[in-house]
């Protein structure tokens, strides 16, 4: 699971609308990718991106300290950092946990694990 | 003609845990490839596929539209999510595979964001029991009319797919198509039929379903 897909998942435990995003990454094992670089892409995805959100996971990974609010105008070498933050770390195992319930969802194989028990939905 | 994603990787055990690629998943292959221009006009950047098996069709829609997108699937089996991701490396298409019931876990997050959604689903009729009643039987069996797993989905459909994005379902006569035309009619969606097609004595259809822009 890339950071970008990282970024589009949220907490679907019922009752659980509070904090529910982003899922907290912890004990996490990273594997580096390399993606061709296409800085109209990245410029494309920006308003497909919940920006706070990113900045917050990759703070608290110590993996880069993005800008609180997403900058108006950026520069080559944020489109570039961010090329690489979005898809070139791959997370194959850890865990995800929600900041609202607790809930843990775990990632193996590099595949996140949303699913519910009866009792949650 | 596009080639079809090569799936040499999979063993007949992979078989054992999902959907082998069959009549219908050729039919959702050859409905993408007709309909290849407008997907590539739309220059789509999040394509989902729901429920996607072997991976075979998101792979093909990732050779369609090329590098410059993200690929994203669910699959209720564990197994399905993992047979899929390796699909994707060996045709090489990077694919991020959750391990998810239908859409869960994306929503509101991901509301008017999809590009492309593709849905082959469990259709054929069975008992409400057999659904998900093993991972295999979660690939084919539908329930009553082979629609409950459909049904659930439709109206997220509306939800996720950014305006201007479409939605690829494969459906059977017997899932009564024309009622399911309506329900998406009734969220306002444009609908078009793309391909059908008898496979023995299953008549299958692929209709489009389009959001407004």
């Amino acid at each position: 699971m890339r950071l970008i897909t990282h970024n589009m998942l949220q907490c679907h435990v019922k009752g659980c609308t509070k904090d529910n995003f982003p899922l907290k990454l912890e004990e996490i094992e990273i594997e580096e990718l390399e993606a061709e670089f296409n800085a109209d892409f990245i410029k494309s995805m920006l308003n497909r991106l919940d920006w706070k959100a990113l900045a917050q996971t990759t703070f608290s990974l110590g993996i880069a300290q993005l800008p609180e609010e997403m900058p108006e105008e950026l520069s080559d070498e944020m489109l570039e950092q961010l090329h690489h933050i979005l898809l070139e770390i791959d997370i194959t195992s850890g865990r995800m946990v929600c900041q609202g319930c607790n809930h843990v969802y775990p990632i193996r194989n590099g595949i996140p694990n949303m699913l519910l028990t009866e009792s949650e939905v | 003609m596009l080639p079809t994603p090569d799936l040499s990787h999979l063993t007949s055990q992979d078989y054992r845990n999902v959907y082998e690629p069959s009549e219908d998943t050729f039919l959702l292959l050859d409905s993408l490839e007709e309909d290849q221009e407008y997907i590539k006009q739309l220059k789509p950047k999040i394509c989902l596929e729901i429920g996607s098996g072997s991976g075979c069709v998101i792979t093909f829609l990732g050779q369609i539209v090329g590098k410059n997108s993200v690929y994203i699937t669910t699959d209720i089996n564990p197994e399905a999510a993992k047979i899929t991701q390796k699909t994707g490396k060996q045709n090489n298409i990077k694919i991020d595979a959750i391990n998810t019931d239908l859409v869960n876990g994306i929503l509101p997050r991901l509301e008017n964001s999809i590009d492309i959604i593709c849905f082959n689903p469990p259709y054929v009729i069975t008992e409400s029991s057999d659904i998900n009643s093993s991972l295999i039987a979660a690939s084919w069996a539908g329930g009553i009319k082979g629609r409950e797993v459909t049904d659930r989905v439709l109206p997220y459909i509306p939800k996720l797919l950014a305006p201007g994005g479409s939605f690829y379902l494969l459906l059977i006569q017997d899932n009564k198509p024309q009622e399911i035309v309506e329900i998406m009619e009734s969220y306002n969606l444009k609908y078009q039929l793309i391909k059908k097609r008898k496979a023995g004595i299953e008549q299958q259809f692929v209709l489009k379903f389009t959001k407004p822009l």
